[in-house]
């Protein structure tokens, strides 16, 4: 009510310098690789020539792109069905061992990521699982299951339980019930799930660097970071720019598409502690 | 109603299989009993499977191998406890654990204060607020790897175009190297996790913001409280669980940091800015003691859960 007119001001000239600041890299990023440069691929003027060297760079953007989709396919589809079941499971049913279960899955995330990694290298290798999407997905999936079930637990609670008694009336087993009844009751808890465990496996890096060990296998991350490896002295910036923008593309439009389900993902993650 | 009917459906079902004990009423709730919990078991398994052989299990092995000589390729020989004793031997390690302390402390302060400075600018409901949080947030929805290795150009002499702007500004007389020297170093590596996180911090302050009920403010205000009495006397002392909280979040994070140093300083100048996870990765990777690196990542795992239990006491207590 008493906001003068110079406060005012004062909010949006600090709102948007801060704006900028935090818009600057994502743009310039974006200008970069598009923008000529001596020494890469895009010598002078403006053009897309740095995306054209990604596709002939090592294995080739488009392979590294297609094993990214790959483990981000799979992450998703094993979090949302492992997530799914369980958390109905824990929901709705009583069993010996339930409690123990849970607290073994959310002391997940007191362990720390390279802890689980060095024997997990060990392990995959032993079960034929090293330097395999599938294997890496798994692990993605172990990851992401603490945050995942605790949503979906909390999404089946929340629904009426006569929602599904009515269907186990009409003789549906639980299993049916769960499927034509309830997942779409959960479907908000769903999106965000899935959302999640496309963020992690889609960027995350530290666990395809120490569980690929074929550029063939690398997901975007890796072979983005290979790029900056590759030469002394001898970087192709304008490329590493592009690769960037590739990597983040896809993301700031899920962002910007999901926003609502990315926030509320957010907070459940912080009231849990 | 549609819960009695549906157990009456059930324990009727149920009732004919077991019709042949003499007590027909309690084998039959308990066989209704061992069905659900069953149900559940089933439901269940694919977690409890997932979290056995691939989070517990290799815990396990984690402290096993910490006791073995584990070379990356070879057999294992027993060796206890001499990966432990040689811990201290180890100077990148005793150097990494005072650097990635010192980025802690740096990082979770100035993070938080940042945080909250934007959080309270943007609380208030007013035109364009909500895009103004939105563009704060956009950082958090790229990858840190990615953000690492986009603010490695940006910190380049040759595309960066910082060097210029310093310039131009007159900030700086000559070029600047943003990774040269250890200080430089962290204060970049600073300012992109800054980039990449404070709009996520922001965000759960916003919601410990929100939950201030408005009467408080009025009451302070009706009071005669100026802005900072008010922020000193009401908000900050409500927003203390939240803060607490990202004060959890932001130390753990902290401690176990790696993308950020491995991408834009890889450790240099000097191996000044290595972390303890990018020592652990070393001794795995480069030296292939895999035995080293596990009794390295026991330690860092005990010092990680007993930090967690101490501040979630400390937390409890204020509750």
């Amino acid at each position: 009510m008493k906001t003068s007119n110079a406060s005012r001001a004062g909010f949006y000239t600090t709102g948007t310098a801060l704006a900028i600041l935090f818009l600057f890299p994502l743009l310039w990023s974006g200008w970069s690789s598009i923008k000529g440069q001596p020494g890469s691929s895009q010598a002078s003027g403006y053009g897309f020539g740095n995306y054209a060297y990604l596709t002939h760079y090592g294995e080739g953007v488009g392979t590294y792109l297609i094993n990214s989709a790959a483990v981000a396919a799979m992450t998703v589809l094993g979090t949302l069905v492992v997530s799914a079941l369980g958390g109905y499971g824990f929901a709705r049913f009583d069993f010996p061992g339930k409690n123990l279960l849970f607290l073994a899955t959310l002391s997940i995330l007191m362990v720390p990521y390279a802890t689980i990694l060095i024997p997990l290298y060990v392990l995959l290798d032993r079960l034929g699982l090293q330097n395999s999407l599938i294997g890496l997905s798994l692990v993605f999936i172990m990851f992401q299951l603490p945050f995942a079930l605790f949503m979906m637990r909390n999404s089946f609670e929340a629904v009426p339980r006569e929602l599904e008694e009515a269907a186990l009336v009409d003789g549906c087993t639980t299993l049916t019930a769960l499927r034509r009844v309830l997942l779409r009751a959960v479907r908000p808890g769903l999106v965000t799930v899935g959302l999640f465990a496309f963020l992690t496996s889609w960027n995350d890096f530290f666990a395809p660097l120490i569980l690929l060990s074929d550029a063939k296998k690398f997901t975007m991350p890796v072979a983005v970071y290979s790029m900056q490896q590759r030469t002394f002295g001898a970087i192709d910036y304008g490329a590493l720019e592009a690769g960037v923008m590739v990597m983040a593309i896809p993301c700031l439009l899920l962002f910007i598409l999901l926003q609502r389900h990315y926030v509320r993902g957010f907070m459940t993650g912080a009231l849990r502690g | 109603m549609g819960k009695t009917a549906s157990m009456g459906a059930i324990s009727t079902q149920t009732h004919d299989t077991t019709s042949l004990q003499p007590a027909g009423r309690r084998p039959t709730r308990r066989s209704w009993w061992r069905s659900r919990s069953l149900k559940g078991i089933g439901y269940t398994t694919p977690t409890a499977v997932i979290v056995v052989v691939l989070f517990l299990a290799p815990l396990v092995l984690v402290f096993w191998m910490a006791l073995n000589r584990w070379p990356l390729l070879g057999s294992p020989t027993l060796n206890a406890p001499d990966n432990y004793t040689q811990i201290p031997d180890n100077p990148l390690f005793v150097q990494a654990i005072r650097f990635t302390l010192k980025y802690t402390v740096i990082i979770t302060i100035v993070l938080l204060l940042i945080a909250l400075g934007l959080a309270l600018l943007v609380q208030e409901r007013r035109r364009g607020v909500g895009f103004l949080r939105t563009i704060y947030l956009l950082p958090s929805g790229v990858g840190f790897a990615a953000a690492a290795l986009l603010f490695y150009g940006l910190y380049s002499s040759e595309i960066g175009p910082l060097d210029g702007i310093l310039r131009s500004l007159h900030i700086i007389d000559k070029p600047f190297s943003f990774t040269g020297t250890p200080n430089a170093a962290l204060f970049s590596t600073i300012a992109l996790v800054i980039w990449r996180f404070a709009g996520f911090q922001m965000l759960i302050l916003l919601v410990g913001l929100q939950s201030i009920p408005s009467e408080l403010y009025e009451a302070a205000r009706v009071d005669g409280a100026t802005r900072w009495q008010t922020f000193r006397r009401v908000t900050l002392p409500l927003l203390r669980p939240t803060l607490a909280l990202l004060l959890v979040v932001s130390v753990s994070g902290s401690l176990l940091a790696f993308d950020q140093f491995f991408i834009l300083t890889q450790g240099q100048p000097d191996n000044s800015t290595l972390t303890m996870v990018m020592v652990i990765y070393r001794e795995a990777f480069f030296r292939f003691n895999l035995g080293g690196a596990a009794a390295l990542s026991v330690v860092v795992l005990l010092v990680l859960v007993a930090l967690n239990a101490l501040q979630l006491r400390i937390l409890r207590r204020n509750d």
